[in-house]
């Protein structure tokens, strides 16, 4: 019985599973980075709210804030969901061009799939020398 | 198993219920979050480190706080709807996935609305 039979008889979930993937192929590798990135967009978005509601608890909340974000931990935070933002953006468009059914050899899939990690590294890199040095 | 049909095995086991409107409503807010995101990145750019007055006169512009909430409405909604589809992968039985989504819809409505509000009070505090 196939992995999917076995799940489907259980009456349980029949996707995505992970165990039948060579996980560490270019193509399904970046597909699973797409999926736990966007997890972990939502979870870091407790740091978001985090942010914007010390604003309107006022100055001093703020500060207290700021100094967190300011902290090398701070910084670690807001880096890896910058870096996971554009990751997700940039493979978000890519999964939507496959939707209008182009690019779907898989020769454009691997050149997609650089030029999108490239398009991704280079705008975090580009956001943070900004914001450091603005 | 095998003496069933296709069909017959396919029924019950997904939903052909509102599962292309969930889709549809993920791409559109995908699509909305792609220039909102350049927005806020820039944005975060330009008061990175900065103090509440500057923060607080950077709210107070409608444009600013206006683009903050929609960034914040297709954002939370999207990773909404994303997660519940991973949710829908991967956890089970059933009665836990179900709570889980409980769980996962009243904690993104919550912190939505509670960054909405936290903009519009910097904003109208100014
Ligand atoms: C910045 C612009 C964004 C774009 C263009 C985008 C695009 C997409 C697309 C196309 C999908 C569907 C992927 C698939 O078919 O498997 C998706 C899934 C998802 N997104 Fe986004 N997204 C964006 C931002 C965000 C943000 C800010 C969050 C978190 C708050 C987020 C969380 C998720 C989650 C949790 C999923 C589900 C992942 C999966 O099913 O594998 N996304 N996104």
């Amino acid at each position: 019985m196939t992995l999917l039979e076995e799940r489907i008889n259980r009456g349980g979930p029949v996707s995505p599973h992970l165990q039948v993937y060579d996980m560490f192929k270019l193509t399904s590798f970046l597909s699973i980075i797409h999926r736990v990135f966007g997890a972990g967009l939502l979870v870091g978005t407790l740091l978001f709210t985090y942010w914007i509601a010390s604003a309107a608890a006022g100055p001093q909340a703020y500060d207290c804030a700021m100094n967190f974000l300011g902290s090398w931990f701070g910084y670690l935070l807001v880096f890896g969901w910058s870096f996971a933002l554009f990751y997700h953006m940039c493979n978000g468009v890519r999964h939507m061009l496959w939707d209008t059914g182009r690019m779907l050899a898989l020769k454009d899939i691997y050149q997609s799939g650089y030029v999108m990690v490239a398009c991704a590294s280079g705008l975090t890199v580009v956001a943070w020398v900004l914001g450091l040095s603005l | 198993m095998a003496m069933r049909s296709a069909l017959g095995r396919a029924r019950g086991i997904g939903s052909a219920k509102d599962g292309f409107h969930h889709w549809w409503i993920e791409r559109l807010s995908a699509i909305a979050l792609v220039p909102l995101t350049l927005w806020f990145a820039s944005a975060v750019i330009s008061v990175a480190g900065a103090d509440y007055a500057t923060f607080s006169a950077f709210l107070a512009k409608p444009w600013n706080a206006g683009l903050m909430i929609c960034f914040i409405c297709a954002g939370f909604l999207h990773g909404k709807m994303g997660m519940e589809v991973i949710v829908e992968d991967y956890v089970e039985p059933r009665c836990v996935q179900v709570a889980v989504r409980i769980f996962l819809n009243i904690a993104v409505y919550v912190l939505g609305v509670i960054s909405v509000v936290s903009v519009l009070t910097v904003a109208v505090r100014g």
